[in-house]
């Protein structure tokens, strides 16, 4: 009796889990099941390389793919040195009771709406912006990547300070002994020992600059014309298919936001791909 | 001398980096606080109704927040429902019952998940919808459900991943006294391991909630709407507090909406921090209250 019971729940278990990694297949289906059409009629080098022109009937996605990469690597440019450093003073550098202060701050920060940051920068940086632009509407890639850099930031901190952490007490206790410093300590020993784990925190803060929405949306000014300099107004993959919902669920228009979806969940896949294979090679080395 | 200046250099640096973040982060939220701090008053929440009418459902709100409230949680009740049940036995069969070989195949199907972009989920959730509306029924339209389930896809493998670690990190001699007294796998789980992992699995339920409560990219594809009312069914449209903040960011006709928008955007941030505090002080609180009773 106990044994039907235990296997019964067992199964039920196991259809959880295959249910939630069906689920991840299915997305993908899904995409590729509306996105077909387009694909089909062999444009694809032309959708992703042509400029955004429904009214001649070219829906190329170039000028988005272009910014959506522009604005996720400008705003790892600020991130990933902010991230580190702050990783650096919660591991070692800080005081200690500073430091449980600033890990409980930037625990918080991972709770912060991405909607509220960027309410607030749109009323705060965008006339900034516009003031220093002298011209436009202050909104453009240059305003959203430090609000994206923000958003980025906890994740990484988070990332970078349990793998520095997980150095080994030996490692470190052996540094303290020779007389380094704390400095010296961090930079010669930590540092090396975890640059895999700090490369998986960037891959992981790039797969969430990529992916988000709101700040883009709300603070890069939307225009589908391809960006010239990082001052101009752009449109990034995912700004993009929160503004074509609007259109006839039938036109070339709403069909290419599949195209869209598809190329956001490759990226995303292939850098969670990445990150599992340096996870694993990481830890084997171990 | 070289390196002595670089280790002088990096502790600058370090220094002036978290400056530089924490700085930032209060100047929005004080900004945020500065601007919208005379609108927190009851009339943002209800407008011109009474409370009391308001929340029994007699009158409807029109000039307040209240809708948007109620269908923020009604989101997050509807998603957690759906979420919680298959996340945490995905979870648990993860930490007890998978096998080796198929753990790692599982495990990049469920990162895969965790990295989709909101949008994507969402739109995921807007084809099932015209799926469901062209093959089953005409009446299905975006609504309350989708946007629950499309939610409940979003943070479905937080809660798996959670389980899973509060159940593997178990002490090794927790996990085996039951089995050694005679006990099954499944009274193991259900009588042990469940109750002893417990405040790491409910922090991650909080967590997930917190999630819900902020993601705007979802909804927007599948059914938030401007102004609806409080959703009479499960079927029907609704408004949400992050689509309104956006809504309000760049649709607002006046001084009197934006100022609703700042209150909307301090709720919502408040409502957010509050459950990430409460999920680290579950987490804190019953570790200590189940070890030192």
């Amino acid at each position: 009796m106990i044994c039907r019971v235990s296997s019964t729940v067992e199964y039920i278990f196991l259809a959880a889990a295959v249910f939630v990694s069906l689920l991840t297949a299915a997305v993908f289906l899904f995409l590729l099941f509306f996105g077909l059409p387009l694909l089909q009629s062999g444009q694809l080098t032309e959708l992703l390389f042509s400029s955004w022109s429904p009214g001649k009937g070219v829906y190329g996605l170039y000028p988005m793919l272009v910014t959506s990469t522009l604005l996720a690597v400008l705003s790892m440019l600020i991130s990933f040195p902010i991230s580190l450093g702050t990783s650096f003073l919660i591991t070692s550098l800080a005081p200690l009771k500073i430091r449980q202060i600033l890990m409980g701050a930037v625990r918080v920060m991972t709770g912060i709406p991405t909607v509220v940051y960027s309410f607030a920068a749109l009323f705060l940086l965008v006339p900034i912006m516009r003031n220093i632009f002298g011209h436009g509407t202050g909104m453009s890639i240059l305003t959203a990547s430090p609000v994206l850099a923000l958003v980025t930031a906890p994740t990484m901190i988070l990332f970078f300070v349990s793998s520095l952490n997980k150095v080994p007490a030996s490692y470190t206790l052996a540094a303290d002994a020779l007389g380094g410093s704390q400095v010296q300590k961090l930079l010669y020993v930590m540092v090396p020992q975890a640059w895999p784990g700090i490369l998986n925190g960037t891959l992981l803060g790039f797969g969430r600059a990529i992916g988000d929405t709101m700040v883009s949306l709300m603070l890069a000014g939307n225009s589908p014309a391809y960006p010239d300099s990082i001052t101009d107004p752009a449109r990034t993959l995912t700004a993009h298919i929160a503004l074509t919902m609007a259109y006839d669920f039938d036109s070339m228009e709403f069909k290419s936001i599949f195209v869209c979806g598809l190329s956001l969940y490759l990226i995303t896949a292939i850098l969670m791909l990445l990150f599992r294979l340096m996870t694993s090679h990481v830890s084997k080395n171990l | 001398m070289m390196r002595r200046f670089l280790e002088a250099s990096v502790s600058i640096l370090s220094w002036l980096c978290t400056l530089c973040l924490l700085l930032s982060l209060f100047t929005l939220v004080g900004f945020l606080f500065f601007k919208g701090g005379s609108s927190l008053q009851l009339s943002l929440i209800f407008g011109n109704t009474a409370p009391l009418d308001a929340i029994l459902l007699k009158r409807q709100v029109f000039e307040g927040i209240f809708p948007a409230m109620v269908g923020t949680l009604f989101l997050i009740v509807g998603a957690m429902c759906i979420a919680t049940p298959i996340g945490i036995a995905g979870g648990i069969y993860m930490a007890e019952y998978c096998s080796s070989k198929i753990q790692p195949v599982l495990n990049l199907a469920f990162d895969i998940l965790a990295g989709i972009p909101s949008i994507v989920v969402g739109l995921a959730g807007l084809l099932l919808t015209i799926l469901l509306h062209r093959y089953f029924r005409e009446n299905i339209i975006p609504c309350l459900f989708i946007s629950s389930c499309s939610l409940a896809f979003l943070v479905v493998p937080y809660l798996i991943r959670s389980t899973q670690t509060a159940l593997e990190s178990t002490a090794p001699l927790v996990r085996q006294t039951a089995p050694a007294l005679g006990a099954s796998q499944i009274q193991n789980i259900f009588l042990v391991l469940l109750p002893n992992s417990l405040p790491d699995i409910l922090s991650g339920i909080i967590l997930a909630c917190g999630r819900c409560a902020e993601d705007t990219a979802v909804i927007m594809l599948t059914g938030v709407v401007a102004t609806a009312g409080i959703p009479s069914s499960a079927w029907g449209q609704y408004e949400a507090l992050p689509f309104y903040i956006y809504y309000i960011s760049s649709q607002y006709t006046g001084p009197d909406e934006l100022a609703r928008g700042y209150g909307a955007a301090i709720i919502l941030l408040l409502l957010c921090t509050t459950m990430l505090v409460c999920s680290l002080w579950v987490q804190r609180k019953i570790t200590t209250i189940l070890l030192y009773r």
